[in-house]
């Protein structure tokens, strides 16, 4: 026997793991108000779950499932995270008690964060960067290719990552999560957003509206104001229905004058 | 509309069903925002530049609500196929295109916000129909919860698509023939509407952040400079 330290961590075939990341995609195909996207966590673990002892015929794989496919909410991206750690204690034969915790304590920090990383943070700022190539004239190709690539990085590292990290640090991911994109970042995102954003909007809506300063002038103007009352009337009504009401308001008097 | 009418738009409903798939279900790659959704349905329709033109007015109406949990929101993929449709097979400058196809896919976009609720709930009833298999432990059962649940989002995004598009062309068609207004000041209702909606989303998801606000300013001066430069 040398001095070195026996691995004894389970090992999964390059299949499998395929098998879990593709499953990660479709997280939220079966997405309900009542078991949340509990499913979808048992879909992605499944294929893993078939070696436990007795295969996807024993009762270890049966209690499994059953166990997992109940409520769970979290961020989709970073359910990977959920994923990866409780394929690792099942495979490790961790006690159903002890698994039960952890996925009650995972589902919140999973959501918070990747709600205020990714919806808040990186989606808007990449829709933003977007807009200000739109607005300095890139081709609709560009366009896609540039949101497209620059949301999916972040997208597809996050599902990688958060298996891999699920799965390596098992049922004590939490310190995982203490890494400095999911504290800092959204922070980050945040400004820059709001920076990248602010230039965005009066250059994308001269892209769309054309040359002409008074007209610019004018538009830039109410949307001043008119963002203002949007804002103002927060709770009662949303944007994008107040716009229905104003557009519809514009056609009838476009159509009948 | 009669079926023959609805083959040319085969295309479109296809897309619209895929994209509509995107928002929640798979693969969640954002291929539905407005901005792609749209742009794809304008190049499919053989103007790429118009579909991206409504796309980004509808990309400022969609920062105001991320597809955040169980809330609900508008479903912005299949609305953006419809927009990018309509706005995409009319010649550039005709009168009223940008604010009625941006108005029909505002509609389109509530309609489809509600049909998702409506699928949520359908998804709970088909897993409360395999509770009993699931909880035995059959891997089929989650099999059979999560693609009936995939399969019927397809459906629906396609539906919504296809019904929609088949009211709103005939009326699109017909709107844009009796409007007065000059497309100037149509678009720059439509950029004013889409921007204030815009710009308050931004506000409201920037607030919660330190300085942000002064980001915000800076950009909107510098943006404001660059746009006045070059109009």
């Amino acid at each position: 026997m040398t001095g070195r330290r026996m691995d004894t961590s389970p090992r999964l075939p390059v299949r499998t793991w395929l098998a879990v990341f593709s499953r990660l995609f479709a997280m939220q195909g079966a997405f309900n108000y009542e078991t949340m996207i509990g499913n979808g966590i048992a879909f992605a673990m499944e294929p893993a779950l078939r070696r436990l002892p007795g295969g996807p015929r024993g009762p270890a794989y049966a209690a499994a499932l059953g166990r997992h496919s109940g409520y769970f909410n979290a961020h989709p991206y970073l359910a990977a995270v959920a994923v990866g750690a409780l394929m690792r204690a099942e495979l490790d034969g961790v006690p159903a008690a002890q698994i039960d915790r952890f996925r009650v304590a995972a589902a919140g920090p999973l959501g918070s964060v990747g709600d205020r990383l990714v919806w808040a943070g990186w989606l808007p700022l990449c829709s933003a960067i977007a807009l200000l190539a739109f607005g300095l004239g890139a081709t609709p190709l560009m366009v896609l290719l540039l949101f497209l690539g620059a949301y999916n990085v972040l997208h597809v590292g996050l599902r990688v990552w958060g298996l891999s990290v699920g799965w390596t640090h098992g049922l004590r991911v939490a310190r995982a999560l203490d890494a400095w994109i999911l504290r800092r970042g959204p922070a980050h995102m945040g400004r820059a957003t709001a920076f990248v954003a602010g230039v965005a909007l009066p250059v994308a809506a001269h892209g769309i509206i054309g040359p002409g300063r008074a007209l610019l002038g004018t538009v830039l103007a109410s949307v001043a104001v008119s963002a203002a009352i949007v804002t103002a009337l927060r709770g009662k009504a949303e944007g994008w229905q107040l716009a229905i009401v104003v557009l519809l308001g514009f056609t009838i008097y476009g159509v009948a004058r | 509309m009669i079926l023959a009418e609805l083959l040319p738009l085969a295309p479109f409903i296809v897309l619209g069903a895929l994209l509509g798939l995107d928002v929640v279900a798979f693969p969640q790659a954002m291929i539905s925002r407005p901005i792609v959704a749209a742009t794809a349905a304008g190049a499919l329709a053989g103007n790429p530049l118009g579909g991206l033109t409504i796309g980004v007015a509808l990309e400022f109406f969609a920062l105001e609500a991320m597809p955040f949990g169980s809330s609900r929101y508008p479903e912005w993929g299949s609305a953006a196929v419809i927009g990018g449709v309509l706005f995409g097979r009319v010649e550039d400058g005709t009168a009223g295109a940008l604010t009625v196809a941006v108005l029909i896919a505002l509609v389109a976009a509530g309609i489809g916000g509600t049909s998702m609720h409506l699928l949520r709930r359908l998804n709970a009833a088909v897993a409360r129909r395999q509770q009993a298999r699931i909880a035995r432990g059959s891997g089929s059962a989650v099999t059979v919860v999560q693609l009936t649940g995939l399969t019927i989002d397809l459906v629906r995004a396609g539906a919504v698509t296809a019904l929609i598009l088949a009211l709103a062309v005939p009326l699109y068609d017909r709107l844009l023939a009796t409007f007065v207004l000059t497309p100037v000041i149509s678009r720059a209702v439509v950029v004013g509407t889409a921007s204030a909606v815009g710009l308050a989303a931004i506000w409201k998801v920037t607030q919660s952040t330190a300085g942000a606000r002064w980001y915000l300013l800076s950009g909107l001066l510098l943006g404001f400079g660059v746009a006045w430069g070059v109009a």
